[in-house]
């Protein structure tokens, strides 16, 4: 990958005012290269088994992106993935790597099929934000004390969070399957469906669930909250040196809780959404791997809570097109992991290209003496 | 090998419901006789010797049919994914006859879906359908609890220790009824017999299935069967361990031939090929479809090597009684493994009763809890 | 002789599933301590350990030698380790990115490749009978150890000796507290961390190979449960020894058996609970054993979640 050749000629106008954009435009340039060699990497491996790389990515693209259907599709899976990322984005700018969002995920949607018996009654707008702000209260508690245990213990988070999303899979099953239980629930053990009034609906003229648009929002307010506050400022320097935040008197103690907390809770909003707009009562399939998705995405999109949006759109195609191709080129399927593999591992490698480049020497060439 | 069975006719099961039976399927649109494409959707990997394998061995035998096309997707789980897969197959491949085998994919998944697509009819497995439903949903199940009480029988006879083992992934109706009638088959032949029932409480979980296992050889079982979807662990550890096994979905006896008794399995063939004869004739299909031994839609192992004569003849002659009908495993006087009355004397549920898809307990001499 | 042993039972399995389920953890985490004694963290090898396990059951079955597929299992899992060492020698790489996306790349490459090989039957690895002393079935059953068991207790012994007395012990514990006196004492540190991960991945493809080889012995999507990932949290409860990761993986073998162990003596309420003791029991001992300065002894300086 070279961004090479050379532009002729001397007497250019002064070039000087593209450096500070040459940061961004390798910044986007780098990962969208890398990607397409995570494709090409990818397109190699089927000729190599004989299948026809031009078919997939043309299946691919008319089952994730090609027609309506596609889209509603792609963006069903997206919204659940956009807010688990978020769990692993949000505490990332302080350097802290949380695995275990699918956790926070369960126990929100459990939160809410247990939550909604009792509310029963109540009159939609009020429960239906009450049900949200609880599951989201739920996964904050829960990311929030891996953070607790990170800044009180130094417990190592990535190791903690995986711990308490086993254990939080097994706590949501015992619950489901035990004291929450519908009697009236036969052969998929679930808590009670939530009333109707209660369910999430889809976007007016959308065949897709509110649940995205909250989700794109939780991005957008959580991009604003890391670059345009004196908080995610404070983040981002305790992110790069906790030892130099600590000196300049930063909280670095409540970021850690707080940020974990917060992207926590919008994986417990995930979950209210899955049994909400989804399922309509708690039960074993809220655990559903997103948390481990949104780990890929948040990765891909470097922690960026506004890349994150193509990034999941991007996953959430490719997993909304695994059915065509399993289908139409017999490829079992697992392809899309694999896919998904191949794209990871170029993205993350395509890190060391970072500032190599030498965008702003090219930028500036001839101009300097 | 099956088709001398795929043309009977189902159990219109009308008679023995307690009314939760439709008065006729009405949803199935006449359609032109044409090429049909039929889609399966298999919650795990259709080669795992259990529920997949099952239902995948049905879509072969479709496969095999003329003017239909078969697709297919694997590893498809019981969330939105689903209902993609569903709309997918419908959108692209202009699927009309859909078959989502999993247990949790009727409730919300295809009732969900159903309603926007009148034209398309989905079948699911194991669900419930009752009246209010969409008409173009229907459900179909099999009465293989009359399988593992006949696993039942062959264990009773092998066992030793007059104790038997059942590997269970969760207390769900479905499995309570298999292991209720594993036990009551074995007590049909020495009423000294328990079983201990181990939940792993997962579908498809590798080690906790054999750690079950072995937990139950260690308790001091010798003959084990299981309700997972995925048998091969189960039968090849139980094997390792000297006990007898009785398959259970699909025929495991190749895992050991020596020490496998019998076993319960689907033979959905039967099923969907007269399904889709049905429908490629544009006739109707019942929205709620039960059928067991005398239907075609269970099958038993081959006896293995190990059964005794005795075994022989008992399984052969309680066999042929539950085909002739009329047979009921849950017959009075009858209690929990609580102590609780659950059929009085004189009360029996024969296979057909939809109370029993309801269960939510073991017999007595079960050791295991329903929570 | 089927003696009924009441709650004795109950220890027994603990025993028997601690030294069944054990090796997998054993081998993945001493893998992982060679890893990160060099300073790098490989989360990649529930990959790595999934790929083996599908690795070692087809080439056994196509060979019809489980010690082929061993041998396979551990080729392709310093392949991966091999990649992985390579990518984050590359500069500005992160180590745990790269593992995590390994981990998807080595699964989804296992499943793919490994669709043919759910359904055939492939050899098992012998296992010898150290419980012929005794009359009960269950402690016989108990003791029927298998081979990479041992293999995996001699290993950790010699690991350990491997770290504190050889030469290649001492590079390793230079590299892994410190790039720069490693350079200082002309090593280079890139070169071994890659070797050091390599030799962790093929330790995590011998204990996939011991899952489907062994326990539960046989392939399938199922096959690991997360074995690979805990075992890299193993490592950090271990305190970075191989001896100590021994007896941890022991101890996560035990509590697992825990759960099916109480059902058979008739504690039958709760069991997801019981299921999930070993990683309360994992995070129980980490927030015990940490400390708030975040220094952990025995842990490599150069390791990035150290720091």
């Amino acid at each position: 990958m070279t961004v090479a050749g050379d532009i002729p000629g001397g007497q250019a106008p002064s070039r000087a005012w593209l450096v500070p954009l040459a940061g961004r435009i390798e910044g986007l340039a780098l990962p969208v290269a890398a990607l397409l060699a995570g494709f090409l990497a990818f397109a190699l491996f089927l000729l190599l088994l004989g299948k026809n790389p031009l078919e997939f990515y043309s299946l691919v693209y008319k089952a994730g992106f090609g027609t309506a259907f596609s889209w509603s599709n792609t963006l069903s899976r997206a919204a659940p993935l956009l807010l688990a990322a978020l769990c692993v984005a949000i505490p990332a700018r302080l350097g802290l790597v949380v695995i275990g969002g699918e956790g926070a995920i369960v126990l929100g949607g459990v939160m809410v099929g247990a939550l909604a018996v009792p509310l029963a009654g109540w009159p939609a707008f009020i429960a239906m934000p009450v049900l949200a702000l609880m599951a989201a209260l739920v996964g904050g508690i829960w990311i929030g004390a891996v953070g607790a245990m990170r800044q009180w213990r130094g417990v190592n988070e990535t190791i903690a969070s995986l711990l308490m999303a086993y254990i939080a899979i097994a706590l949501m099953n015992h619950l489901v399957e035990g004291p929450f239980r519908d009697p009236a629930s036969l052969n998929k053990p679930s808590t009670a469906p939530i009333a109707e009034a209660f369910r999430v609906g889809n976007l007016p003229g959308w065949n897709v669930h509110w649940g995205l648009a909250i989700a794109v929002l939780s991005c957008i307010l959580a991009w604003i909250l890391i670059e345009r506050t004196t908080i995610g400022f404070a983040a981002r320097i305790a992110g790069g040196n906790i030892r130099a935040a600590q000196v300049q008197g930063l909280p670095v103690g409540k970021l850690v809780i707080g940020f974990t907390a917060l992207g926590g809770a919008f994986a417990g909003l995930a979950g209210y959404f899955e049994v909400s707009a989804v399922h309509g009562s708690a039960n074993a399939s809220l655990a559903a791997g997103y948390g481990y998705t949104g780990i890929l995405i948040a990765f891909l999109a470097r922690h960026n809570p506004l890349a994150i949006i193509p990034v999941a759109l991007l996953l959430a195609g490719f997993e909304a097109s695994s059915g065509l191709v399993q289908r139409r080129m017999d490829l079992p399927d697992a392809t899309m992991i694999v896919l998904q593999g191949f794209v990871f591992v170029a993205i993350l490698a395509s890190e060391t290209f970072t500032g190599r480049l030498d965008l702003v020497g090219w930028l500036t060439k001839g101009e300097r003496s | 090998m099956t088709n001398s069975l795929t043309r009977r006719h189902f159990l219109s099961t009308s008679a023995g419901l307690a009314g939760a039976t439709a008065l006729g399927g009405l949803a199935m649109p006449a359609r032109a006789a044409g090429p049909l494409t039929v889609g399966f959707i298999y919650v795990g990997p259709r080669d795992d010797y259990g529920y997949n394998q099952a239902h995948a061995e049905g879509a072969a035998a479709v496969k095999a049919m003329e003017g239909v096309t078969v697709i297919e997707e694997e590893n498809v789980a019981e969330t939105q994914d689903v209902q993609q897969t569903m709309e997918s197959m419908i959108n692209f491949d202009g699927a009309t006859l859909l078959f989502p085998t999993s247990f949790g994919y009727f409730d919300p998944h295809i009732l969900k879906v159903a309603p926007a697509y009148p034209d398309v009819r989905f079948e699911h497995c194991g669900g419930l359908w009752s009246e209010g439903m969409p008409e173009n949903v229907g459900s179909y199940f099999g009465y293989i609890g009359m399988g593992q009480y006949l696993n039942g029988i062959a264990a009773g006879h092998a066992t030793k220790t007059k104790k038997i083992g059942f590997v269970a992934a969760k207390p769900i109706p479905q499995v309570l009824l298999n292991i209720n009638s594993f036990l009551l088959g074995a007590r049909a032949v020495d009423p000294e017999i328990t079983c201990q029932a181990i939940f792993t409480g997962e579908w498809s979980m590798a080690v906790k299935e054999a750690e079950a296992t072995n937990a139950l050889a260690d308790a001091g079982a010798d003959v084990i069967t299981c309700h997972v979807d995925g048998p091969k662990v189960v039968m090849e550890t139980a094997a390792s361990r000297d006990c007898f096994i009785c398959g259970y979905h699909a025929n495991q006896s190749e895992l050991a031939p020596e020490k496998y008794l019998t076993g319960a399995e689907w033979n959905w063939a039967t099923v969907y090929t007269d399904m889709v004869t049905k429908t490629l004739a544009g006739e109707p299909i019942d929205n709620f479809v039960r059928g067991g031994l005398a239907e075609g839609f269970i099958k038993m192992s081959p006896l293995g090597p190990a059964n005794s004569d005795a075994a022989r003849a008992q399984f052969e002659d309680t066999q042929a009684k539950i085909i002739s009908g009329g047979f009921a495993v849950i017959e009075g006087p009858l209690k929990d493994n609580a102590g609780n009355v659950i059929a009085a004397d004189g009360v029996s549920y024969e296979e057909t009763d939809v109370a029993l898809e309801s269960m939510n307990y073991l017999v007595e001499g079960v050791i295991g809890s329903t929570s | 002789m089927n003696g009924d042993i009441g709650l004795w039972a109950v220890p027994i399995a603990m025993l028997g599933g601690a030294i069944r389920v054990s090796t997998p953890f054993l081998f993945v985490s001493l893998g992982e301590v060679i890893t990160e004694r060099s300073g790098r963290i490989n989360l990649g090898l529930e990959g790595t350990l999934v790929f083996g396990a599908m690795a070692g059951y087809a080439l056994a079955y196509m060979t019809g030698s489980a010690w082929i597929g061993v041998l396979a299992a551990a080729l392709a899992g310093a392949v991966f380790g091999l990649v992985h060492g390579l990518l984050c020698s590359l500069p500005k790489v992160n180590d745990i990115a790269i593992g995590i996306a390994l981990m998807l790349l080595g699964t989804g490459l296992a499943f793919f490749f490994g669709k043919p090989f759910i359904q055939p039957v492939a050899p098992d690895l012998p296992a010898i009978n150290l419980g012929w002393w005794s009359d009960l079935p269950q402690v016989q059953a108990a003791l029927r150890v298998n081979v990479l068991f041992i293999f995996g207790a001699v290993l950790a012994v010699g690991l350990a000796w491997m770290l504190k007395r050889t030469r290649i012990g001492l590079t390793l514990r230079v590299v892994g507290d410190s790039s720069d006196a490693a350079r200082a004492l002309g090593i280079q540190p890139a070169r071994v961390r890659i070797l050091a991960t390599a030799f962790g991945g093929a330790l995590a493809g011998i204990g996939g190979a011991y899952l489907s080889l062994f326990y539960p012995g046989s392939w399938n999507e199922g096959i690991s449960s997360g074995q690979g990932l805990i075992a890299v949290a193993l490592v950090i409860f271990a305190r970075w020894s191989p001896i100590n990761c021994f007896f941890a993986a022991l101890l996560f073998g035990a509590a697992g058996a825990l759960g099916p162990a109480l059902q058979s003596v008739g504690v039958t309420t709760g069991y997801y609970l019981f299921y999930a003791a070993p990683f309360v029991l994992t995070l129980a001992v980490l927030i015990l054993s940490s400390s708030k300065s975040g220094a952990l002894t025995g842990a490599p300086r150069e390791l990035s979640i150290t720091k």
